[in-house]
């Protein structure tokens, strides 16, 4: 096998997350939530500070506001596009506020007041627009059932069906509220993910939706929004979220940004967000065009990105187009998986000898990491960014504590069940107990041990795209990016290569565990005559 | 130059179950000593104690007149060969390398040579089956491996835990006639656990029967047979003439 490539990959990766915190001039790290606009606005932001020759770092499609803005007040990241609602209410959480609700500019003062305040994060001066929650029914039922307004829905809401993000169903200005208000109470409410809520209520799977005010679908699926006629909903002005690092230390960065307050109104936005929704433009062309809209870009485009034919190409052709791109994410999967895996074998392996050695504690020291096992990836990795920020460390260590419990429990009872009968009579002639591990216990339980490090590789890769959802980037990233803009080539374009990847290292290991099998295991040739 | 083991009055318990209570024990050196009695009556303890895989709670446990406590586990362990039940192959080495073991443990000569010439002695052409897996070796070809291994260093004690019972009764009788012959040209001192009478009379020089972790009775077979000291002691001779006899009958 070649290991030099390898070592060499793993050694530039460390180096990479080793120094990019300690740099004083680190790039600006551009980050957004994982939906369009939010995507769409923080190419603008990156493309407006690259054509000021600031270097910038991208992020997109972090988790969700939580650690969107866990990320950007520990300055893991500097900048993203928030929603003045979203810090009064999902961040902030205050009260229901009628006269604020009145008057965007008195909902922006307060979440600029407080969170400069409380977090020293600035919030820029808004960027011109609102993008609100729209709950949505389909034109022909709004006609039907006469509805007009969130009130209407209130009243005709026990025979719908709802389908709402988890995200609005969990959150204190989402549904709670809302059918508090509204007397709203629907025959059932389904979760869907932000990715199929337009096609769902196209098909009448279900009746209503939560979307927001510029979502580009809502014209391509002639939906009707309903009037929010008691004011629940707070103003949800976008603007620029500005870490204090950035806010404190780069005036140049602010000075930049702060170009493109009261540039964009909701008409244009419904515009650009319809352009990469349902045309599946990429991003940074529609990004691009949006800064030359405001004349703020000169006429010649970024590199790589007239490239791009205007025309949706076949799935292939789509597919060959991006595949430097792929490449480049299937490497950074790999460091972070391999990492991930080195590092756990490192500590797992001993764990597991230890544990075998002491027995006094095992099993709740195994069944301890099983439990950690139990926690989905997402949340997982969600508990690592107060501790470490967003990034490819965070992703590292979630993957590490994932990978322990199977190579850990596998060395543990390989060793533990290795011949006792020639590990003691070893023990009687006089071996050493590191003779006894190194010639006879290790060597019997190799292939166990490698099987769970097989386990734990293939879980790895799995779990390795949800890293994505912290910035830890690989192949979740375009997987993430599709889910959010319901694009499926997108999704496969990383779903795939992942498969392969999982494929891949699993028919490594597997040449390995055969490589580690005891002879007595192996079918021999016989050619002597026996006897 | 063979060695005299010793044991003086040991006691071990494990949990509260007294293993050993108060057991003393001569084997002369040269000769072999047939340890018999059912499972739990101690004499896998006691047999255990003298290489310390078992270190009794009181009591002396001495080797060529040396406490064994005087030194090394290891060092002591690699002077004294063991046959376990099963035989205790390293499954995933060559015959010839599990009878090398323990010269290359002690750096003794050359652990290959060694290994070979005791292979000869059990009766197994190092040529033919120095290259194989235990598992490619039948049951008796196996013990006999182990015991080979237990004497390739040129050990002057050995030590062996129902070495045989396993076997079918063939295999058993070629085993035996191993032994027998490795005896004879190595001279060491053997303690032998067996609960077969049949094979302490063939093997041993002496039988000492346990009971409940205590010494029955100790002396010459032939002794323990006319003069039994005991009910049990007699009723354990009785079996096995019991089951002599049935084979008797089918014996014209």
């Amino acid at each position: 096998m070649r290991i030099a490539p390898v070592i060499f990959m793993l050694l530039s990766s460390v180096q990479a997350w080793a120094q990019a915190p300690a740099t004083r001039d680190r790039p600006v790290i551009v980050a957004s939530k994982p939906f369009g606009e939010s995507y769409l606005l923080a190419e603008v932001f990156a493309q407006l500070l690259e054509s000021r020759g600031i270097k910038v770092e991208r992020r997109p499609g972090l988790g969700a506001t939580e650690i969107a803005f866990g990320a950007l007040r520990s300055n893991a990241i500097d900048v993203y596009p928030e929603y003045t609602g979203t810090g009064l209410l999902a961040i902030l959480h205050e009260p229901r506020d009628s006269a604020m609700r009145a008057d965007p500019r008195r909902a922006y003062q307060r979440v600029a007041q407080r969170f400069m305040a409380e977090y020293g994060v600035q919030w820029l001066p808004p960027l011109g627009f609102q993008n609100g929650y729209a709950i949505a029914v389909r034109r022909e039922m709004a006609t039907k059932l006469n509805l007009r307004s969130l009130s209407d829905l209130g009243r005709a809401s026990a025979d719908l069906v709802a389908g709402f993000t988890s995200d609005f169903i969990g959150r204190p200005d989402g549904l709670a509220g809302l059918s508090g208000l509204y007397g709203m109470r629907f025959k059932s409410v389904r979760p869907l993910s932000p990715a199929v809520k337009y096609v769902a209520l196209a098909e009448s799977a279900v009746d209503v939706i939560d979307g927001y005010s510029t979502d580009g679908l809502l014209a391509r699926y002639d939906l009707v929004t309903l009037v929010d006629d008691a004011a629940f909903f707070p103003p949800y002005e976008a603007a620029a979220l500005v870490s204090p690092r950035l806010a404190t230390g780069r005036s140049d960065a602010v000075a930049a940004l702060t170009l493109l307050s009261g540039r964009l109104d909701e008409a244009s936005m419904r515009t650009w967000n319809r352009r990469i929704e349902v045309d599946g433009e990429p991003i940074a062309r529609v990004a691009t065009d949006v800064l030359k809209s405001l004349g703020m870009l000169g006429a010649e485009p970024p590199a790589g990105v007239t490239a791009v034919p205007a025309t949706r190409p076949g799935f292939f052709a789509y597919f060959w187009g991006r595949r430097a791109e792929t490449l480049e994410l299937a490497v950074r999967h790999l460091q972070l998986v391999l990492l991930a895996l080195l590092a756990a074998v490192a500590a797992a392996v001993p764990l597991g000898l230890v544990l075998e050695r002491t027995r006094r504690g095992a099993e709740w020291v195994v069944g301890g990491l099983g439990v950690l096992q139990t926690i989905p990836s997402i949340a997982l990795l969600a508990f690592m960014i107060p501790l470490l920020g967003v990034g490819f460390l965070p992703a590292l260590v979630a993957l590490w504590l994932y990978a322990l419990y199977p190579i850990a429990r596998n060395t543990y009872t390989g060793v533990r069940s290795a011949d006792p009968e020639a590990v003691e009579a070893c023990e009687a002639m006089g071996a050493t107990a590191a003779q006894r591990l190194l010639w006879v216990r290790l060597p019997l339980a190799a292939p166990i041990v490698v099987a769970g490090v097989r386990t734990a590789a293939v879980i790895t890769v799995g779990a390795a795209t949800l890293a994505a959802f912290i910035g830890a980037g690989g192949l979740g990233e375009p997987i993430v990016t599709g889910l959010a803009l319901a694009d499926s080539r997108l999704i496969l374009s990383g779903a795939l290569p992942a498969a392969l990847l999982a494929l891949v290292v699993d028919g490594v290991l597997a040449a390995v565990e055969r490589a580690v099998r005891p002879a007595n295991l192996r079918a021999r040739k016989r050619t002597k005559p026996v006897g | 130059m063979a060695l005299e083991l010793v044991a003086e009055s040991l006691i071990h318990s494990y949990n509260g179950h007294r293993a050993l209570d108060d057991v003393s024990l001569s084997v002369p050196a040269g000769t072999v000593t047939a340890l018999v009695g059912e499972s739990g009556s101690g004499k896998t303890t006691l047999l255990r104690s003298f290489n310390r895989l078992v270190e009794p709670q009181r009591g002396t446990v001495t080797i060529g007149g040396a406490d064994v406590r005087n030194e090394q586990p290891e060092l002591l362990r690699r002077r004294l060969g063991y046959v376990p039940q099963h035989g205790g192959l390293l499954p995933h080495w060559s015959v010839r390398r599990n009878v090398a073991l323990v010269p290359r443990l002690s750096g003794i000569g050359s652990p290959e040579t060694m290994g070979d010439e005791a292979l000869r002695q059990v009766g197994l052409e190092p040529h033919t089956y120095g290259d194989r897996l235990p598992h490619e070796l039948s049951g008796g070809q196996r013990q006999r491996v182990a015991l080979a291994r237990a004497f390739a260093a040129r050990q002057q004690v050995v030590l062996l835990d129902e070495p045989f019972g396993a076997l079918d009764a063939i295999s058993r009788s070629e085993a035996h006639q191993a032994f027998e012959r490795v005896r004879r040209e190595r001279g060491f001192t053997a303690l032998l656990v067996t609960h077969d009478l049949a094979e302490a009379a063939r093997l041993a020089d002496h039988v000492v029967v346990m009971r409940d972790g205590k010494v029955e009775q100790a002396g010459r077979i032939h002794d323990l047979q006319h003069s039994p000291a005991t009910s049990y002691v007699k009723q354990l001779f009785d079996q096995a003439r019991a089951g002599h006899a049935a084979l008797g009958r089918y014996d014209t």
